[in-house]
């Protein structure tokens, strides 16, 4: 059973909420960028929260994920508690990584993130080891890869599908297709003109969702997976989706008009369709609505809180885990 | 009106494509948004889509593209985004850039200049603050080199350009802000030239890149403390100029090593080498290191204490001349 189902009203509440969660834990994190306490570059995801709640909502538990520079929400989907990941993006001893990975390397391989990956396209090869492994020992589980459509132009994507296929492992790629590696646009950088469409080099289907639609991409997650998870291989899946933020922090935004991001951002905005849909159809209430938003908010608040009052690594540490310890 | 380094080497781009049509610059978001440290902007915009042109993400596809293009005439500027996002290139760069040339026996030449920003200090991860420096210059057929000062960001740059050879030009990222008031263009020694930065009597501190400014203020400080160090600016990684490093040795019978990179086969490790091949009569103490550790790049947080400064090489001055 997906662990969630957004057609019915307690899963609907659980997706509500944790779109929400993503939502604000990426603005805290402008926020705490503002204030000085964030170093390097972080790579917000405002925008895209149906593309992970939906399909990391379709998954079952013990499935995995791998994900991307972009992960924050896929992370938090997937279950992971804000409070540690801050505390990762701070650099905190209390971080998922110890601090170690920052931003870009958010894993919890015990709980089936293989983690977040500074490389593009770097974790889809990793992908389809971790499914393998799943196979040969006997597990049902199916693997969830994130990417986005720059990354569908690397060597390792043609690489990632291609093994998985051949092997018919138990791989869910899911494109998220925000239509921009940094400056470039992917109708620019794509041959064929979708990901989607390559997925026919490799004898798999290849199919287009609204990715700004949550409950559209976690029925076409549950049915790749399911189908995966029968041992009929591999899957392609692309969701069509779009980032309201730049790039990362440096981003003037050269490449595209105020006027398109002002259009998704009001238009087809993923949280406000899914809310209206469900007031809509009568399967929450306001009351419940707003109470999505406040439980969201506040978890972020006291994430914040706690992270900020960690220790900082110390500078013994650094050489721990460099080899294995016996 | 002052200059940057990433000025300088904009203007070096620039004006060599002025020079030679031959001269295409590419890589990802260099054309429109002018890279990521905006050291190609405003050159798509004077030069054209055809000679300056952003590509898919596809850092192997850009070397083998530069490969092709260069053993047919064009001068082909690649930029890898940051230091490790080259690795999916290394095949590339390794077994095809660097052996070509000499598996044509001289009749293909490679005149490729890829540049990549490179090294720590900017409050970046790892993938995003490596100094790969050691694995180009352990691969015969690439020439290896990295500016120091905004000056030869400029001159260096051109010089690459137009050599024959394939050239790995690792820009040093946290001194792209770093400035002179010297007018462009500008021409210095020629890059296989090691170049005294600071003349001295007591230690030689030999650096390159980002630990040129760092050597400098060092020398500064020790010079409070009545040391006289002499700082040499290696500039050319591969091949290293080891007259002018063994000359130094000679005047001050110490050497010190200081780079960003890890310790184990850095280019200190070279450098070490061919000073106890070449002046062993001449030091009067053992040939030391400042380096970054045998760890993966650290976090923001740390990076700080990982990096090698005027501390750590004022210690090891102390050291080299308790001997
Ligand atoms: C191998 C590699 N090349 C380049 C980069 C720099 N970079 C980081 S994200 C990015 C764009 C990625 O686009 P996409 O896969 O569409 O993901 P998005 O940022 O849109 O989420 C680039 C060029 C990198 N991290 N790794
Ligand atoms: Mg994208």
């Amino acid at each position: 059973m997906p662990r969630h189902d957004p057609t019915e009203p307690s899963g609907a509440l659980e997706a509500l909420t944790t779109m929400w969660t993503i939502r604000r834990f990426e603005e805290a994190l402008e926020d705490l960028y503002s204030r000085g306490m964030l170093h390097g570059t972080n790579h917000l995801s405002i925008g895209q929260e149906a593309v992970a709640v939906g399909a990391c909502g379709a998954l079952e538990d013990g499935d995995f994920i791998t994900s991307t520079h972009r992960g924050h929400g896929h992370s938090i989907a997937h279950g992971a508690d804000p409070e540690p990941m801050f505390a990762e993006l701070l650099g905190r001893e209390t971080g998922y990584c110890g601090g170690r990975g920052g931003s870009m390397h958010i894993a919890d391989v015990g709980s089936g993130n293989l983690g977040a990956n500074g490389i593009v396209a770097g974790s889809m090869t990793l992908a389809v080891g971790a499914a393998l492994s799943q196979r040969l020992l006997g597990s049902s589980a199916v693997v969830l890869c994130f990417f986005g459509d720059g990354a569908a132009n690397e060597g390792s994507f043609h690489e990632a599908l291609n093994l998985a296929a051949v092997w018919e492992l138990p791989v869910v790629f899911l494109c998220e297709n925000n239509q921009y590696g940094m400056s470039m646009a992917s109708d620019l950088s794509t041959a064929g003109g979708s990901v989607a469409g390559r997925g026919a080099a490799y004898g798999l289907e290849g199919v287009r969702l609204d990715g700004n639609d949550v409950i559209a991409v976690a029925e076409g997650v549950a049915t790749a997976a399911a189908a995966a998870r029968e041992g009929r291989g591999p899957a392609l899946l692309e969701a069509i989706t779009y980032r309201y933020r730049g790039h990362s922090k440096s981003d003037r935004n050269l490449y595209r008009t105020q006027d398109e991001i002002e259009e998704w951002r009001t238009e087809r905005d993923p949280i406000a369709r899914f809310e209206a849909r469900l007031l809509e159809e009568g399967r929450l209430d306001r009351e419940a609505i707003d109470g999505a938003r406040q439980t969201a908010r506040e978890r972020i608040r006291d994430a914040v809180k706690a992270a900020v009052q960690a220790p900082e690594p110390t500078v013994d540490v650094l050489e721990e885990a460099v080899y294995a310890r016996r | 009106m002052a200059v940057t380094m990433a000025q300088a080497i904009n203007q070096a781009l620039a004006d060599a494509m002025a020079k030679d049509e031959r001269v295409l610059i590419f890589g990802e978001d260099v054309g429109k948004l002018g890279g990521v440290f905006r050291v190609t902007d405003g050159l798509q915009a004077t030069y054209g889509e055809d000679r300056v042109f952003d590509t898919p993400l596809a850092e192997s596809g850009i070397i083998g593209t530069a490969i092709g293009l260069a053993m047919y005439g064009y001068r082909p500027v690649p930029e890898m985004q940051f230091d490790g996002f080259t690795y999916p290139a290394f095949e590339q760069i390794v077994s095809h850039l660097a052996k070509m040339p000499n598996r044509s026996r001289g009749t293909v030449k490679l005149p490729v200049t890829i540049r990549i920003p490179f090294g720590g200090g900017i409050g970046a991860v790892e993938h995003h603050s490596e100094s790969p420096e050691a694995y180009w210059a352990h691969t015969a057929g690439l020439k290896v080199m990295t500016p120091g000062t905004p000056e030869d960001g400029y001159s260096m740059m051109r010089e690459a350009i137009e050599m024959d050879d394939p050239v790995v030009f690792l820009e040093p990222k946290r001194r792209y802000w770093m400035k002179t008031d010297a007018a462009m263009p500008v021409t210095t020694e020629p890059a296989r030239d090691a170049v005294v930065r600071r003349a001295g009597t007591d230690v030689s501190v030999f650096c390159y890149g980002p630990m040129v400014r760092t050597a400098l203020d060092a020398a500064e400080a020790a010079a409070d403390e009545g040391w006289s160090i002499e700082v040499v600016d290696l500039r050319s990684l591969s091949p290293l100029d080891t007259d002018a490093i063994v000359a130094s040795v000679e005047r001050t019978g110490r050497a010190i090593v200081v780079h960003e990179a890890a310790r184990n086969l850095g280019i200190g490790a070279e450098v070490a080498a061919r000073i106890q091949e070449r002046a062993f009569y001449h030091l009067e103490a053992p040939v030391l290191r400042a380096t970054g550790f045998d760890t993966p790049y650290p976090p923001a947080k740390l990076e700080e204490f990982w990096l090698p400064d005027v501390d750590r090489i004022l210690d090891l001055v102390e050291r080299a001349l308790a001997y």
